[in-house]
């Protein structure tokens, strides 16, 4: 991809404009905040997990498009799922958009999600993108915060 | 500034940037990031490479011949600095890595000795980190505190307050010349000269101001006054600390090493005056001889037609940016130099700045390290332009469509 213009197709637009799941969950069970401290953004996020499946959960904070849209589809695809899968799902994302993995063959979980392997090709926005995700493996460790750092 | 300057031959002044024929995405590079780092000059970059490739060794070492031409070399550049600048005498040009490490120079060594707990230092609130993070280790390492001078919602600083704000407790103020995000062109003379009437020196971050307009330190009267060879078409590497001479004398060494010894025996050790003093160990020879060069190719060209060029094109992006739907400019002074920053409703920053690039516009989208400006602004970033005398109205027209197809894309 030479044209970063590609990478900002209408889901993820769509997305930015309308994040899903935007909000806080309280009580939760889980919860972590993302920095990424090179660009400013910041995400907090809060799970309910019960019998090791994500029962709810929600965002907030403030970032790019390509954070938030990640942030907004993420939420979308681990909830209902298992634990142990939405922790594989998070492996997958984050070698698709470092261009380890090819996103048609070997990351069978991540569904639409693959409509940000062309992060890739702008190193300067990979963070952008693994953020919600950091911050969702730092929550189901249960650590207080992730960093991009 | 004179009406009938005669302008500059931009068209001719590209030729001596290589950069500027690169092709970015399949399209010609629009280079509006100086203020981030200047692009260098054939001259200079060549002059650089002759010393590299048939004038290099140590400087201030021994007598051979190469060695005492490669010293005249390197003071010629710092000869060169000092006149650029209008200090009294090249004692008072230290070199330095850039801002950064001239600022925590002064913070480390005059400021230990003059800053004592319970005491203050004055800041702008427009400064760069670079000229906040020393002063704040200062004053936590002595018990002191950081007071700021506010500024308006357009980005001009607030002073009417400054006498009062400056109390018998002030030890430093410390003021940027010209805002790298606002670009305001702050009153530098008569904030020194309100320091001064309380005896509190200044040093001024003129990082943003040097490549931009004509600087005088004996005429600002500034106490320290500072900046990098990079912003002004020279290479990294090399900075500039130019303090009055009285001070540099006061002041005690800061890295200890060779160079910047007069003697050292196991009982004691005595230094060499300022510079000396504060140059230890090898310098960046190549790189001071190559800011000589910048400083000789700008200076050719004319800080006041650069200035001319530059306010032009300043005054023309302001007017077609302001016009474009959602857009606000952040930083509305009077006295502005060379630097546009902006956001858009709906578009962070960093989205505009990957589509600017993906039309080979190469912008700056960030906190521009000053996150207190942010802060005072409530944005989390900025998109910020900044013209050079190289950059041209065909460029800010290139922009402008540029940001215009990414609001139409975010709509």
């Amino acid at each position: 991809m030479t044209d970063p213009r590609e990478l900002y197709q209408q889901v993820i637009l769509e997305h930015n404009k309308k994040p899903r799941n935007f909000g806080k969950l309280a009580p939760c069970t889980h919860h972590a905040e993302g920095f990424n401290p090179l660009c400013g953004d910041q995400l907090d996020l809060t799970l309910v997990i019960e019998d090791g499946i994500v029962q709810d959960i929600k965002f907030q904070g403030s970032g790019c498009a390509i954070d938030t849209a990640s942030a907004s589809l993420m939420t979308g695809a681990v909830k209902g799922r298992p634990v142990a899968e939405a922790e594989a799902m998070a492996e997958q994302f984050r070698g698709m958009v470092r261009g380890e993995l090819d996103p048609a063959t070997e990351a069978p979980l991540l569904g639409k999600l693959t409509l940000f392997s062309g992060v890739k090709d702008l190193p300067s926005r990979v963070k952008c993108a693994v953020l919600p995700w950091a911050t969702l493996h730092a929550a189901l460790k249960g650590e207080e915060e992730a960093s991009t750092e | 500034m004179s009406v009938d300057l005669k302008p500059l031959d931009v068209a001719v002044v590209r030729q001596d940037f290589p950069l500027l024929s690169r092709i970015l995405h399949g399209k010609p590079v629009i280079y509006l990031d100086s203020a981030v780092s200047g692009q260098m000059p054939v001259q200079a970059i060549d002059r650089m490479t002759k010393y590299q490739r048939d004038e290099h060794t140590n400087v201030h070492r021994g007598v051979s011949t190469l060695s005492q031409e490669a010293t005249d070399f390197y003071e010629a550049a710092r000869e060169k600095v000092r006149k650029f600048i209008g200090a009294g005498s090249i004692k008072e040009i230290v070199w330095t890595r850039g801002t950064t490490e001239a600022i925590n120079l002064v913070a480390q060594t005059f400021g230990r000795m003059t800053v004592k707990a319970g005491d203050e230092i004055l800041l702008s609130a427009m400064e760069h980190h670079a000229n906040i993070v020393p002063w704040q280790m200062l004053a936590q390492e002595k018990g002191a505190t950081i007071k700021v001078i506010p500024m308006t919602d357009d980005g001009e600083l607030i002073l009417d307050s400054l006498d009062e704000l400056i109390t018998d407790r002030t030890k430093l103020l410390g003021v940027v010349h010209v805002s790298n995000v606002l670009g305001t062109v702050n009153p530098v003379k008569e904030i020194i000269a309100r320091a001064h009437a309380k005896g509190v020196p200044v040093l001024v971050d003129g990082a943003q101001a040097v490549p931009h307009l004509p600087v005088d330190v004996r005429d600002l009267d500034a106490d320290f006054y500072v900046f990098s060879g990079h912003k002004l078409s020279g290479p990294t590497g090399i900075g500039v600390l130019y303090g009055k001479l009285a001070h540099l004398e006061a002041m005690p060494p800061w890295h200890g090493g060779g160079s910047m010894i007069r003697s050292v025996s196991w009982e004691k050790t005595t230094y060499l005056p300022a510079p000396g003093k504060f140059e230890a160990g090898t310098p960046p020879i190549a790189a001071a001889i190559g800011l000589g060069a910048a400083i000789d190719y700008v200076t050719a060209l004319g800080l006041d037609r650069i200035a001319a060029h530059e306010h032009e094109l300043l005054a023309y992006a302001t007017e077609r940016l302001a016009g474009l739907p959602g857009l606000r400019i952040l930083g509305n002074a009077k006295d502005k130099a060379s630097v546009l920053s902006f956001v858009v409703e709906g578009i962070h920053a960093h989205d505009m700045g990957s589509l600017l690039d993906g039309e080979g516009v190469v912008v700056r989208a960030g906190h521009h390290c000053a996150q207190p400006v942010m802060t005072r602004f409530c944005v989390p970033a900025t998109t910020r332009a900044s013209f050079a005398y190289f950059n041209t109205r065909e460029e800010v027209d290139i922009l402008v469509s540029a940001v215009l197809k990414a609001i139409e894309l975010f709509k």
